[in-house]
């Protein structure tokens, strides 16, 4: 067992575990976007962050300075001393809540999110918004849950998106829709999220709960039920 | 080739080397740096060699590294004399074999002038560039051919790796490295001892090293040179490394686009494994290691050591989060000790002259030397290698030579697009670690650009941050969608547009960017716009509540305007306004239409007579 130190309450969680899951265990909220409890921690939206600082050394009783930190990916360690709310928490959390509205204003999930970390308005707007924002989160569904990589993120910076590869139909894709289900941004069409929009645009106008250029593609025999039930657990975890 | 059976081996070499024939006959180098190539040093060399065979003579040509007055060249110098000659073309060759041969005088224009007398200067060591630096890790660059083991052995070298093997423990030999206080070159400036034991202590036997040849920052060209210019000593870094933190495999990552410098190190690795200096019980003593090359395609995140570490895996080059660090968790979830060319580079000369040695240059907390690639608005670029604790100052003027055509110095961006600036005021601050971060820039990797009273700190700002933005990975949000939003706020003052509350914007994102991002990238990106803005926040201000660019450079601020009282008529700017913003009749003064200028600021290039002038 590890002890730590969070908002001056002294802890104790098992080896192992990351900030965050200590938090939520011993009932600190900590907001998140990319992190998923069915998948590994990715550590890209910034939402998560606490303040972090490492325990003085024997000795030397002056606290040592804290710095920002992803909690979904921070691993607990003997001595942390965790700030989940401090002001320089806030801001950041505030700010960064701002950038991600820049790619997605017309999202309500993305405002109501931002709304609840204290954004009043979205200074900065990306011209090509196209509410993704580039969480991963379905491509990590893909590979994590699905276990078949249609997806992956590519390209670099501003130009990095969710596309199968080659950007063309991928053979692997099962239409099985955890993609869509997932998406944070809640743009349940998934031409949108899967990166076929050219598929998609002459035949479905409408948001679909399978790939129709994958069932096109003669894929239906290896057709999976989408993990819903487990999809909607997770989305309760993480106030999705 | 025979494998060297042990260390005493490898010093009967060297000293055969030094008796053998010819080892001291007339040499003169040809600087190979990339910057003399381009100038068509590779063509002098020929033409030198061609002159010297037609004169049956005993002269050595060899092509080296670059020597670092790549403002000069093509650069040769002749030995032992180390008289130098610059800007050598290859119809110049008879004049120079016959200064040594003969010992004829040559032409002026072959000599370096000396910048206050004019006088031409003969001996290298006495160039204002070279007699300031203090050159330890650059030592052999001018002289080694890199291409040759036999010319590193006889210049002493890998005789560090046999006293590491033979005279110290892994122990002694890491705290040899502290106490030399060696800090990392790749731009974070860790205790490189302190590293290098806590990989050593992790539990396990397969451990990695890795070489950081990465070199991302633009303008910035030492680990090439070093690589390019003497490969065999970055190799002996390693291997001393190796030893001491108890490693059996290395990688290079080195940039694809750096091909001299692969095939200098492929070559130093073939020749190193053949003499049985690399590979398996090395010289005899059941040391093994083995090292192998991978080549980076160019992206500046790769050089961060976590995306280093997935390009290396075969993975996408994208920064995770630390910890674990690469000491706990690395390659391959194993071990891992990762340093800067120039780090290692410093090993094998520490372990062969000592500690005290070496801690001997610098201050209390920045000890030895540091290169630095110079550029921008100052005479002398070029590579320079000075002693840490030296002013930035004596770097720029006495080095440097000072900023060119008079002009006055501004500021000097320190550590490349992750540094910040130091304005005039701050010439005399000491550079070293500490010094330069109170100051909000950092050592870095060694990338100085210099700025005359021409250059707009804003635009200058903007430039940095434009390439951080370009050379985001996207993997997380305030890197990704902050260092755009500070970029295009950056575009709107720089063009006119700018609001107040911009610098209060800049101030916030900044500062958020740098606490929050994921890795290095995101938290130094901020660091030029951060530091204009504490050193030159009236031109900000300017620029942003007075509508004018005080250097007048940014275009959105300016505007072209003909002096009616200088102007001739002469039509000459007109023809040449790519835009036909420029009207006028014969012989009468012009007028240009600034709402058709695009301020190029070609008329003001081609007139002859002063007559545009920029408001
Ligand atoms: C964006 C970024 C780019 C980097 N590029 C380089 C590089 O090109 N070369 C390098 O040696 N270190 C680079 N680093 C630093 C490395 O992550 C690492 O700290 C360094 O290689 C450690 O070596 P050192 O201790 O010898 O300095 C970079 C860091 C960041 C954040
Ligand atoms: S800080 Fe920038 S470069 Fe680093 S992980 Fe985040 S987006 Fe990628
Ligand atoms: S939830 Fe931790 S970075 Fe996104």
């Amino acid at each position: 067992m590890i002890q730590l130190t969070i908002d001056d309450r002294r802890v104790t969680v098992a080896e192992g575990r990351t900030l965050l899951e200590a938090c939520r265990e011993h009932g600190f909220p900590v907001p998140t976007l990319c992190y998923h409890p069915a998948l590994k921690p990715y550590g890209g939206c910034r939402l998560c962050v606490v303040e972090v600082a490492q325990p003085p050394p024997p000795g030397d009783a002056r606290p040592r300075p804290a710095r920002l930190a992803a909690a979904c990916t921070y691993p607990c360690e003997p001595g942390l001393v965790v700030r989940t709310n401090s002001e320089a928490v806030q801001r950041s959390r505030r700010l960064t809540a701002e950038l991600l509205l820049a790619g997605a204003y017309q999202s309500p999930e993305m405002w109501a999110l931002a709304k609840s970390l204290g954004v009043e308005q979205v200074r900065f707007q990306l011209p090509e918004a196209d509410n993704c924002v580039v969480c991963g989160l379905c491509v990590r569904a893909c590979q994590e849950i699905v276990g078949v990589s249609a997806i992956s993120l590519i390209k670099r910076g501003m130009a990095k998106q969710v596309s199968p590869p080659f950007e063309i139909a991928s053979a692997a894709c099962l239409g099985c829709g955890t993609c869509v289900l997932i998406c944070p941004t809640g743009v349940l069409r998934l031409e949108d999220v899967s990166g076929y929009r050219s598929a998609h645009a002459a035949g479905a106008a409408e948001a679909r709960e399978y790939c129709q250029t994958c069932s096109e593609l003669d894929l239906e025999p290896h057709f999976v039920a989408a993990p819903e039930a487990l999809l909607a657990a997770a989305r309760e975890g993480t106030g999705l | 080739m025979t494998k060297l059976a042990d260390p005493a081996a490898l010093a009967a070499w060297q000293a055969a080397l030094a008796a053998a024939d010819g080892h001291d006959r007339p040499t003169l180098t040809v600087c190979g740096g990339t910057g003399c190539r381009v100038y068509g040093s590779e063509r002098v060399c020929a033409a030198l060699q061609q002159e010297s065979d037609r004169r049956g003579a005993d002269l050595a040509v060899k092509v080296t590294g670059c020597h670092g007055f790549c403002e000069r060249g093509p650069l040769v110098v002749s030995h032992p004399e180390r008289q130098m000659y610059t800007r050598v073309k290859p119809e110049d060759a008879r004049e120079v074999v016959a200064a040594v041969l003969d010992g004829r005088p040559v032409a002026d224009r072959l000599r370096y002038p000396d910048p206050q007398t004019g006088l031409p200067i003969q001996h290298e060591q006495d160039v204002p560039f070279y007699r300031h630096q203090h050159r330890l890790v650059l030592d052999l660059n001018g002289t080694l051919d890199p291409l040759s083991l036999d010319d590193y052995v006889a210049a002493g070298g890998y005789a560090a790796l046999a006293k590491a093997l033979t005279a110290l423990t892994p122990a002694a030999v890491i705290a040899e490295v502290k106490a030399a206080g060696l800090r990392g070159r790749g731009g974070a400036g860790f205790p490189t001892g302190a590293k290098w034991e806590a990989c050593r202590r992790q539990p396990g036997d397969v451990k990695y090293l890795i070489c950081n040849a990465d070199e991302g920052d633009p303008g910035a060209y030492m680990d090439r040179s070093i690589m390019e210019g003497n490969p065999h000593r970055v190799l002996e870094g390693l291997l001393i490394g190796a030893y001491a933190i108890g490693a059996r495999q290395g990688f290079v990552y080195i940039r694809n686009e750096y091909p001299l410098a692969v095939k200098h190190l492929r070559a130093a690795i073939a020749q190193a494994e053949a003499r049985g200096l690399l590979g398996e019980n090395i010289l005899g003593t059941g040391f093994s290691f083995h090292l192998s090359v991978r080549l980076g395609s160019g992206a500046f995140v790769c050089g961060e050591e976590t995306a280093l570490m997935a390009s290396i895996e075969g993975r996408v080059g994208e920064p995770r989060p630390r910890p674990p660090y690469p000491a706990e968790a690395g390659l391959w979830g194993k071990p891992t000790n990762i340093n800067n060319v120039k780090s290692w580079a410093a090993v094998p000369l520490i372990i062969a002259n000592g500690a005290a040695w070496y801690a001997a240059l610098g201050t209390p907390t920045s000890k030895g030397t540091l290169i630095f690639s110079v550029v921008g608005k100052i005479n002398n670029t070029g590579l320079v290698e000075v002693p840490l604790g030296i002013s930035l100052r004596q770097l720029i003027f006495d080095i440097g030579g000072g900023i060119p055509n008079g002009k006055q110095f501004k500021a000097a961006q320190i550590g490349g697009p992750s540094g910040g600036c130091i304005p005039a005021e701050h010439l005399d601050t000491p550079i070293d670690y500490e010094s330069l971060s109170a100051l909000g820039a950092i050592v870095g990797s060694g990338g100085l650009v210099v700025a005359d009273e021409d250059t707009c700190m804003v635009d200058f700002a903007r430039y940095f941050m434009q390439f951080t933005q370009e050379e985001s990975c996207g993997k997380c949000v305030p890197c990704r969608v902050g260092t755009k939003a500070m970029l295009a706020t950056l575009e709107r003052i720089c063009a006119g547009q700018g609001r107040p509350g911009d610098v209060e914007y800049l101030l916030e994102l900044g500062e958020t960017i740098k606490r929050s991002s994921l890795c290095g990238l995101g938290q130094t990106a901020p660091n030029p716009v951060l530091s204009t803005l504490r050193h030159f926040r009236a031109e900000y201000d300017a620029h942003i509540l007075h509508q004018t660019c005080p250097a007048k450079v940014c275009k959105g601020l300016i505007t072209y305007q003909v002096r009616p009282e200088k102007c001739t008529g002469c039509m000459v700017c007109l023809r040449n306004c790519a835009v036909g913003a420029i009207h006028g009749a014969k012989q009468q003064p012009h007028t240009i239409d600034p709402a058709v200028c695009t301020r190029c600021g070609m008329c003001q290039s081609v007139c002859k007579f002063d007559a545009v002038a920029v408001n």
